[in-house]
């Protein structure tokens, strides 16, 4: 068989923003920062991947997409490596991807405030340790109130807009 | 000579496999008790935020007894060590397995275990093992999220109605003869804690103390004085509950050995 160039990982990066996570279709594996590395060892490619949350069931789905988007542009070796270390933060979803998730109806994260820079702070009762303004993606108002810390999957919480009544999901940070 | 391998050779790799295995079992066990609740819950917010953080802590179990296998040497996964193992091999808090109770009893659970949990993992986090360091970073992110929840309903139970406070009371009452365990240490703990990777149990006391307290004064509910503590989990002496928990946790792999979802 005639060898084959590889493709650059430039090419590659490219290929994975168009796998859509599993949970939240309108954003892509790069838009929610998971993606740390792309490198050729060899003949095989080498994706490392950070989990989002540890018993994250779309863990599983996110690693058969990836090998299946890859496998169908004829990159055949694939080796997932998963990195732990530094933990995945919602401050790396991208902005293009906190775009899509409020005009799909999902409150984006609020920018460089994951959880050990508030909540930790709250629990340790130190300055800087204020709860959050949400903003309703539906109205944008901020008039809004958390049900629970907790939402339909574990990266969300859920909310309710006082003005326009309408519930919602926020992508807490983490 | 890389931070692994120093790790290793500084270290008795048993007294390090059964502390990891104490982190994973915790997890796994607490996981399961609060699993029990799905679709239980007394409503719909409280049975999904019961879900996600049994979840979150089934996730922790697998990165911890990934770990100990891998430590143990003796090439058992994660799976392996949770469904294959006998009740006296299993290294939980006796905490972790008292039944749910009523909700209130459920949380109040939750919230002696998370701020001990937090506490740990928190210490933890600068292990200089760099494998407990950033499973430590990850899982602290979780459980912070955990303890939020937790203490928060505490004292909105305790300082709620004449039933709420009451059955609050009663569940701290009954549940804190068996939060000592938690600052008991052992020679595997010393030998861990010797070695510089994790605190020694006994250091987190302070700091619980004034998490719980604060906490319990908001609840307006009282805090219990430290008498009698059980005490066996650690060493794999249990209560009668863990064969339940092992029995409806274990069924499928010990009667259908190595099936796969």
């Amino acid at each position: 068989m005639e060898a084959r160039l590889h493709p650059s990982t430039q090419e590659v990066w490219q290929w994975l923003s168009e796998v859509p996570d599993p949970e939240i279709p309108v954003i892509s594996l790069t838009d929610l920062g998971i993606i740390r590395d792309v490198e050729w060892n060899d003949d095989t490619l080498v994706v490392t991947v950070t989990p989002t949350y540890s018993g994250c069931p779309a863990t599983t789905i996110i690693n058969l997409d990836i090998e299946a988007a890859l496998a169908e542009r004829g990159v055949e070796k694939v080796t997932l490596k998963r990195q732990l270390s530094p933990a995945w933060t919602t401050d790396w979803i991208s902005a293009e991807g906190r775009r899509k998730l409020k005009e799909y109806g999902i409150a984006p994260p609020i920018d460089g405030t994951a959880v050990d820079g508030v909540l930790m702070k709250r629990i340790d009762r130190l300055a800087g340790a204020s709860n959050l303004v949400i903003e309703c993606p539906r109205c944008g108002s901020t008039k809004t109130e958390k049900i629970s810390q907790f939402g339909s999957t574990p990266c969300k919480a859920s909310y309710r807009c006082t003005e326009c009544l309408e519930p919602f999901d926020y992508f807490k940070c983490i | 000579m890389s931070a692994q391998a120093l790790t290793d050779a500084a270290i008795d790799r048993s007294a390090l496999f059964e502390f990891l295995l104490r982190l994973g079992d915790n997890a796994l066990i607490l996981g399961h008790r609060v699993s029990e609740w799905c679709g239980h819950s007394p409503a719909l917010e409280e049975d999904i935020a019961l879900s996600n953080t049994a979840l979150d802590l089934i996730g922790q179990t697998q990165l911890w007894l990934g770990l100990a296998g891998e430590v143990e040497g003796k090439g058992r996964t994660a799976d392996n060590i949770a469904f294959l193992r006998d009740g006296h091999a299993f290294r939980n808090l006796l905490l972790v397995e008292r039944p749910n109770g009523d909700f209130g009893k459920t949380l109040m659970r939750q919230f002696l275990f998370d701020a001990w949990h937090y506490l740990l993992l928190k210490g933890l986090k600068g292990s200089p093992d760099p494998r407990i360091a950033e499973i430590a970073e990850k899982t602290l992110k979780e459980v912070s999220y955990h303890l939020d929840r937790s203490r928060d309903l505490v004292i909105r139970l305790g300082d709620g109605t004449a039933e709420s406070h009451r059955r609050m009371q009663q569940a701290l009452d009954e549940l804190w003869p068996y939060t000592g365990e938690m600052f008991m240490a052992d020679d595997a703990d010393m030998i861990v804690a010797s070695a510089g990777l994790a605190p020694e149990p006994s250091s987190l006391k302070a700091g619980w103390d004034e998490i719980i307290s604060e906490a319990l004064d908001e609840a307006t509910l009282k805090k219990p004085a430290d008498g009698f503590m059980h005490k066996g989990g650690k060493r794999g002496v249990h209560t009668e509950h863990l064969g339940y928990i092992l029995a409806d946790l274990q069924f499928l792999q010990r009667a259908y050995p190595g099936a796969t979802w």
